[in-house]
């Protein structure tokens, strides 16, 4: 009697042009031809959805037939590698930088990071932020002296590309047209829903060495080597009202 | 085999719905016949956010049966510990009344495959499987209800039928059997079998809860029926009536409504629930 090992049953699963394993069949006892493609469709066409669903401004950009085309390539060589669908498709930014015939997309990686970002910021923790008033009452020193714990939903996006400008024109009615520029982005949730904001020149150094456990005084160096005219000012309170801001903690 | 100390399910013998987020105003407000919920495991197995809170939410209101749709429970290879022990964090601050998982496989060694593959019945498969829900029931320390599937193709070195091989599970193990109806109806018409004759080798007195769902209609190559497993259209007829006759043999039990695709608005899911909470009202009259 034939059997049918699962790594056969999955070899040919996401092979189209290899015939189903001898040892499946119909009820009369013909060869499992189309009813092994059940299968097939149904592991292609629900991890093609995943990547819609997950990466929906990307799949605006891209249109519908290019983005199940792309993603029916994604799927075959980077199945899940974890039951956690949420988190599925962290290798498609790469996976997109590398095809020849998206390079002249050169954004569309870095769309990609964003909406991994913003997915991530979805389902991170819950953290009970600081009151705003705590930062204000410090004397301008002992500001400089603090370092902040973050809210695990933080993120940050870095490209050389407007993502900020793309993400908002593809998803909030009569936003302006993106024009080329470069754009980091700070993903903050003040709540449950993820919201992406676009940082200054500098600002990226700035909440990265924050993160990195630096104080505000040190962050503050790093931001104006990016930009001598960073201003902290946007920047804190984007993090304040992202309640992105955990707790203060004094110099070691 | 199950320990004494396990807990076991405690579904209300009425309608339930699987839980879609865009019903989440619409159910706390207007339940109607609504009196449980089903969520899958793996979308609720994030860090936080308006997933937790809105079961957090759900859970003060209803019971909740928690049906997982990663674990593997049929695969060759080892159960994945990293996933029961995500399962386990669920359950412990969750304690849902019910948890049930799938006769099937989706894993094949660093991969997750994202659908329910099809094993044969053998004493080889029946060994490995009952020590799968043996590992999950130890792990979780709770009775699990183990889901029929639908069937698109058979094995030719099958040598138990499904009802005989679940039965002989739940006999090993001393988990319970999730009777998925619409499943039944799938398979055998699939398979050129008649739906009542499995229900009546159903071992139904292990049976803790019930699913009705839609289905899209195909042929296959020779023009033979191909029904496919879809959870994106109305209950038919004939699976409604197979619900009546499943529950006038086993009396009343949870039976859910599962709609998973193209998800309609919460009255179209609630008059089906409606349509289940009758069936039910039939048999307890």
């Amino acid at each position: 009697m034939t059997t049918v090992s699962q790594s056969l049953f999955r070899q040919a699963l996401l092979a189209p042009d290899r015939a189903a394993p001898d040892g499946l069949r119909d009820s009369d006892g013909h060869p499992a031809g189309a009813r092994f493609d059940v299968y097939r469709n149904n592991v292609v066409v629900s991890l093609v959805e995943a990547l819609h669903a997950g990466f929906p401004v990307l799949a605006k950009l891209l249109g519908k037939e290019n983005m199940d085309g792309m993603a029916r390539m994604f799927v075959r060589v980077h199945p899940p590698s974890s039951s956690l669908m949420m988190f599925y498709g962290e290798a498609l930014p790469d996976f997109i930088a590398s095809l020849p015939q998206l390079s002249h997309l050169g954004y569309l990686p870095d769309i990609a990071r964003l909406e991994l970002a913003l997915r991530h910021a979805y389902h991170a923790a819950d953290a009970s932020p600081v009151a705003s008033e705590s930062l204000a009452s410090l004397s301008p020193e002992d500001l400089l002296a603090t370092r902040l714990t973050f809210a695990p939903s933080v993120r940050l996006v870095r490209s050389p590309w407007p993502i900020y400008d793309i993400w908002r024109y593809n998803t909030r009615a009569g936003a302006p047209k993106p024009t080329p520029t470069a754009q980091d982005v700070l993903v903050t949730r003040a709540e449950f829903d993820p919201l992406p904001a676009l940082l200054p020149p500098g600002g990226h150094a700035w909440v990265q060495a924050l993160l990195q456990d630096h104080s505000i005084g040190k962050a503050l160096d790093f931001a104006q080597q990016d930009a001598a005219d960073f201003d902290m000012t946007g920047p804190l309170t984007l993090l304040l009202t992202g309640n992105a801001i955990t707790s203060l903690k004094d110099k070691d | 085999m199950l320990d004494a100390s396990f807990k076991a399910g405690s579904l209300p013998a009425g309608a339930g719905v699987g839980y879609k987020p865009q019903h989440f105003t619409d159910i706390t407000q207007a339940p109607g016949p609504v009196k449980w919920l089903e969520i899958h495991a793996e979308n609720y197995m994030g860090d936080g956010g308006r997933p937790l809170a809105q079961l957090r939410a759900l859970a003060e209101r209803f019971p909740i049966s928690v049906h997982g749709v990663g674990l593997s429970i049929g695969g060759e290879a080892p159960l994945d510990t990293d996933h029961l022990g995500r399962l386990k964090h669920l359950l412990g601050w969750l304690d849902p009344a019910s948890f049930s998982e799938h006769l099937a496989w989706s894993t094949h060694g660093a991969e997750f495959l994202n659908d329910l593959l099809p094993l044969p019945y053998t004493n080889t498969t029946l060994a490995r499987v009952a020590a799968h829900i043996d590992q999950v029931q130890t792990t979780l320390g709770r009775r699990m209800l183990l889901e029929n599937p639908s069937s698109y193709l058979a094995f030719a070195e099958s040598t138990w039928s499904e009802p005989e091989f679940l039965a002989e599970l739940a006999r090993r193990t001393g988990c319970g059997l999730l009777l998925d109806v619409n499943n039944v109806f799938i398979s055998a018409t699939n398979l050129k079998t008649t739906p009542q004759d499995y229900i009546d080798a159903f071992a139904l007195t292990e049976v803790g809860e019930i699913h009705v769902g839609g289905h899209d209609e195909d042929t296959d190559e020779y023009g033979a029926p191909l029904l496919i497993d879809s959870h994106g259209k109305p209950v038919v007829d004939p699976v409604w009536a197979l619900l009546d006759h499943t529950l006038t043999c086993a009396g009343p039990l949870p039976v859910l409504v599962e709609w998973d695709n193209d998800v309609p608005d919460w009255p179209v899911l609630r008059d089906e629930a409606a349509r289940a909470a009758a069936a039910l009202s039939r048999v307890a009259a």
